[in-house]
């Protein structure tokens, strides 16, 4: 199977009107700085998370099951992986469809000869995708959440539920902010058509995509199978 | 699914190569085939999970850990272009990514949670 490369280099001119000194767009500077601010602010929540992890003094515990000394009752571990794996597994594919949906957009004027170059160059079907995948994985969150609220875990329970709870509502909260921007992008693209010259703009938003994608890599390991 | 070959890649990479620009960005079935590898190790990681052997073993959190490292280091250079995009962006991301990194360990060790582990693996 032989490939298209999906973009070729760019070569900054200078008597373009948005030419920078760094030869680089600042909007794509500004983002790279923005996702460097997120990693550290994703790394506090994290280490929060993992220096609390087995301090909790009353259950229900991630891991282990506990049984409640005042009622007797028997609380199970309380993470789901199966359901937990889908999620992840429906973020990788989000991933994937958003490089797609940027490829697309860089190659809106390029011939589209067979049903699969016009299935591969359709930069709405993508984003489409994209955004879908991503309110797929806040509907395994708010399941998640929400059995765990019944099965007695709330964010006051103990110290798991607290740093648990503040550590994925934060990156749920980044995937929902992701979602509104893939939309708009999307509504765009149906009212004039995103090509070429938008290359930036979805390239940023697909930046933010796949950081919030990383995140999620490694909160799934430190969090949910790391016992 | 059919793809045609562009030429305008290679010289792209060559035309712009050490002038800190940016380079030709991977193909679709680059695309795919990282796709497949992220699916596959994630698949591995549950399946350890599983294997009490495993999980009893000195090297069950190390394992998950280097899986976990490889698959952000795959997003982060084929999904998000870094491998082929211009070393200032790299910076802004680095930087920040070790000091977070860092920052994370030296926690660890101060709340006492990676003597344990250190300990264990020696």
């Amino acid at each position: 199977m032989t490939s298209v490369p999906l973009t070729a280099g760019h070569v900054p001119d200078a008597h373009d009107p948005h030419a920078t000194s760094t030869g680089l767009d600042n909007k794509k500077i500004a983002i790279w700085a923005f996702i460097g601010s997120e990693c550290m602010l994703f790394a506090s929540l994290i280490s929060t998370y993992l220096i609390y992890k087995g301090r909790s003094k009353v259950g229900p515990f991630p891991h282990e099951t506990w049984t409640d000394p005042s009622t007797g009752k028997t609380l199970n571990a309380i993470l789901n992986i199966p359901v937990t794996s889908a999620s992840t597994f429906v973020l990788l594919m989000s991933s994937l469809a958003m490089v797609l949906a940027l490829a697309a957009v860089q190659n809106k004027n390029v011939p589209k000869r067979t049903t699969g170059e016009r299935i591969l160059g359709s930069s709405q079907l993508w984003l489409l995708a994209t955004a879908a995948l991503g309110i797929t994985f806040l509907g395994f969150q708010a399941y998640e959440f929400t059995s765990f609220v019944h099965e007695g875990l709330s964010i006051r329970t103990n110290l798991f539920g607290s740093s648990f709870f503040t550590l994925t509502g934060f990156h749920g909260a980044h995937v929902t902010a992701g979602v509104i921007w893939l939309l708009t992008l999307f509504a765009i693209d149906r009212k004039r058509g995103l090509g070429p010259r938008d290359e930036v703009n979805v390239d940023i938003a697909a930046l933010y995509w796949h950081f919030v994608d990383v995140v999620w890599i490694a909160i799934f390991t430190l969090v949910y199978l790391i016992k | 699914m059919t793809h045609s070959t562009h030429p305008a890649a290679d010289a792209a990479v060559a035309d712009h190569h050490g002038a800190g620009i940016e380079h030709a960005h991977p193909t679709w079935s680059t695309y795919w085939k990282v796709a497949t590898i992220l699916t596959l190790i994630t698949a591995v990681e549950v399946w350890v999970y599983y294997v009490p052997a495993i999980v009893q073993s000195r090297w069950f959190v190390p394992l998950l850990l280097i899986m976990s490292a490889v698959k952000f280091a795959i997003v982060v250079l084929f999904y998000m272009h870094l491998k082929y995009d211009h070393r200032l962006f790299r910076a802004l991301f680095t930087g920040p990514l070790i000091i977070a990194m860092v920052t994370i360990v030296a926690l660890m060790f101060l709340f006492g949670k990676l003597a344990a582990r250190v300990g264990a693996l020696g």
